[in-house]
C-alpha cells in the first residue's frame, strides 16, 4: 500500500496528465449514429462526407429506415444519437417522452413527385389523373399506414378524387426508398416517391420526375432530436449545429427540400 | 386484445398460401426425393445442394433475385409478359412461386431421409413377385415413410407461414393479395399499434408452438412402433 501512495503521489502530476489526455481526446473523437428516414439517403450522405472534411476526428455512422421503425427502435433505447425523421411528430412525441436531449429541430420540407424509368413512361408529362389510365398496370407508392411520404401520397389522390379508381393497382413499398427500387427495377410503371430521391444520381439517369403541387397534401414537416444518450456527446451536438451550417444547406437544397427558415411557416 | 378484420385478412392469406405451397410441393417434391433417396448419379451432390440452398441464403437474396427474375427485365418476367401472362412480383402467384422455392428443402429432406429408410429388400422383393414401380411406390414406400410425409408437410406448412424477408421485398404488401400476417405485424409495429401487433404474434406464437409439439411428441410414439 505504502509503495502505491508513494509511486501515486509521485508521479500524481504525470498520471492527471494522462487521464485528462484520455478523457480530452475522447470529447474531440466522438462516434455518432445518425439514424435517418430513408428519404435522406443520398442528401445524408453527402452531409456526412462534408461533415467528416470538417471534423476528421469524428466518427460518423449513418442508419437508413422508415421513421416509425426507428421511432420504436429509440423507444427501446437503440444506440442512436440523433434521429432524422421525415415527419416530425415522431421526434416530437420522443421529446415529450422525455426521450431527447433538448427540443426537435424542423430541417426541411419533403416534396412528392411522380416518377418513371425513361423505358416506361415519361414523367415530365405525366398527371395524377394519368394514373388511371388502362396500361398503367402497377403503381408504387410508400405505406400510407405508418411512411410519412405514403401518407402525403394519399392524400394527394384523395384531393384529386382518385384514391378510389388508383388504389387496385397500388403497391407499397415498406419505405419511401423500397418505394423507388419497384419503379427502379421496373415491376411498376410509375411511383409516388420523395423528390430527394429522384434527384439522386442514380434515379434522375434513369428517369424523369414530375412535382406534386404541395397544395394537394398537408405538409412533409420533418424534424430532428439529439437522444437522451447522447447529452454529453460533443460530436452530436456539432453535427446538429452543422445541419444550420451554409454546406449543408446546399446539399439539401440540392436534393429538392425547402428549408424552415425559407418555407415561409 | 381483438384481431381486426384486416388481420384476420392476413391470417387466412397466410393459411391459403402455406396450404397451396404445401399442396403443390408435396407433388413436386415427392418424387424429387425418391429419386435423391435412391439415385447413386454424379450429379446427385449438386441437386441436393441446390435444394439445400433455401435453407442457408438470406432472404434477401432470394427477394433480390426473384425481384430482378420476374421483373419485365427478367429472364422469367420477359418471358411471361411475352406469353401475355401477368407479371408475377405483387401478386399472389407470385409469392406461391417463390415460397415454393424458400420451402423446398423442408419438404425434400424429411422425405429424401424417410425414403432412405426404407428397407431395400422389401421393394427388391416386390419387384420380384411383379409389383410396378408405382405399385412399389404407393404400396411400400409411402406407408413405410408416414413419418416423413407427416413431418415434410408440416414442416413446409409452418415453415411457409414464417416466411418474412422474402415476402416484402416481391409482394408489395397489398391486403388480401400479399400482405401476410407477418408483413401485417411488421406493419402495426411501424405504425406504433403495440396491442394490435401483440395480438397477432400471440395468435403466431401459440399456433407454431402446437404444430411443433404435435411434431416432437408425435414422432418418437412412431419411431416406437416399428
Amino acid at each position: 500500500m505504502q509503495r502505491i501512495s508513494v509511486f501515486l503521489k509521485k508521479y500524481n502530476q504525470v498520471l492527471l496528465g494522462i487521464l485528462l489526455a484520455v478523457l480530452s481526446s475522447e470529447s474531440f473523437a466522438e462516434k455518432i449514429n445518425i439514424a435517418a428516414a430513408a428519404d435522406l439517403k443520398f442528401a445524408m450522405d453527402e452531409i456526412v462526407t462534408q461533415f467528416k472534411k470538417a471534423n476528421p476526428a469524428d466518427d460518423v455512422e449513418v442508419i437508413y429506415g422508415s421513421s416509425g421503425k426507428i421511432f420504436t427502435q429509440i423507444q427501446n433505447q437503440a444506440p442512436y444519437d440523433l434521429y432524422f425523421s421525415a415527419d416530425i411528430s415522431y421526434p416530437e412525441k420522443l421529446e415529450a417522452a422525455g426521450l431527447t436531449a433538448g427540443p426537435t429541430k424542423p430541417y426541411a420540407f419533403g416534396r412528392i413527385v411522380l416518377w418513371s424509368p425513361k423505358t416506361q413512361l415519361d414523367a415530365t408529362q405525366l398527371r395524377l389523373e394519368d394514373l388511371t389510365r388502362a396500361e398503367i398496370k402497377r403503381i408504387a407508392i410508400a405505406n400510407p399506414k405508418h411512411a410519412p411520404y405514403g401518407k402525403r401520397a394519399e392524400e394527394a389522390l384523395r384531393s384529386k378524387k382518385l384514391w378510389d379508381s388508383v388504389e387496385p393497382k397500388l403497391v407499397y413499398g415498406e419505405n419511401i426508398a423500397q418505394t423507388a427500387q419497384f419503379v427502379h427495377t421496373g415491376n411498376a410503371q410509375v411511383g409516388i416517391i420523395a423528390l430527394s430521391l429522384a434527384l439522386s444520381d442514380a434515379l434522375s439517369k434513369q428517369g424523369n420526375y414530375w412535382l406534386i403541387p404541395d397544395t394537394l397534401h398537408s405538409p412533409l414537416k420533418q424534424g430532428f432530436v439529439i437522444t437522451k444518450r447522447a447529452e454529453a456527446n460533443q460530436a452530436a451536438k456539432k453535427f446538429s449545429n452543422y445541419m444550420a451550417s451554409t454546406e449543408a444547406r446546399k446539399i439539401m437544397v440540392r436534393y429538392g427540400f425547402t428549408l424552415p427558415d425559407e418555407a415561409g411557416q | 386484445m381483438r384481431l381486426s378484420p384486416s388481420d384476420i385478412q392476413a391470417i387466412l392469406l397466410t393459411l391459403k398460401l402455406a396450404g397451396v405451397v404445401t399442396l403443390i410441393l408435396l407433388v413436386l417434391a415427392t418424387p424429387l426425393a425418391w429419386w435423391l433417396a435412391r439415385t447413386s448419379s454424379k450429379i446427385k451432390g449438386v441437386i441436393s445442394a441446390v435444394v439445400a440452398l433455401p435453407l442457408v441464403l438470406p432472404p434477401s437474396v432470394l427477394g433480390f433475385y426473384f425481384l430482378l427474375a420476374m421483373g419485365p427485365n427478367g429472364p422469367i418476367g420477359g418471358l411471361m409478359h411475352q406469353l401475355g401472362w401477368q407479371a408475377l412480383p405483387f401478386t399472389f402467384g407470385g409469392l406461391v412461386v417463390a415460397s415454393i422455392i424458400y420451402s423446398l428443402p423442408f419438404m425434400v429432406q424429411p422425405l429424401q431421409n424417410a425414403f432412405e429408410a426404407v428397407d431395400k429388400n422389401l421393394l427388391d422383393a416386390a419387384a420380384s413377385l411383379g409389383a410396378s414401380v408405382q405399385h412399389r411406390f404407393f404400396s411400400i414406400a409411402v406407408p413405410l415413410s408416414r413419418a416423413g410425409f407427416l413431418t415434410a408437410i408440416i414442416l413446409t406448412f409452418v415453415h411457409t407461414i414464417g416466411e418474412f424477408g422474402v415476402v416484402l421485398m416481391i409482394g408489395g404488401n397489398i391486403p388480401g393479395v400479399t400482405r401476410v400476417a407477418s408483413v401485417q405485424i411488421y406493419d402495426h409495429v411501424e405504425a406504433l399499434e403495440y396491442m394490435q401487433a401483440h395480438a397477432l404474434s400471440a395468435v403466431m406464437l401459440a399456433f407454431s408452438f402446437v404444430v411443433l409439439l404435435f411434431i416432437y411428441t408425435l414422432r418418437p410414439a412412431h419411431k416406437r412402433s416399428h
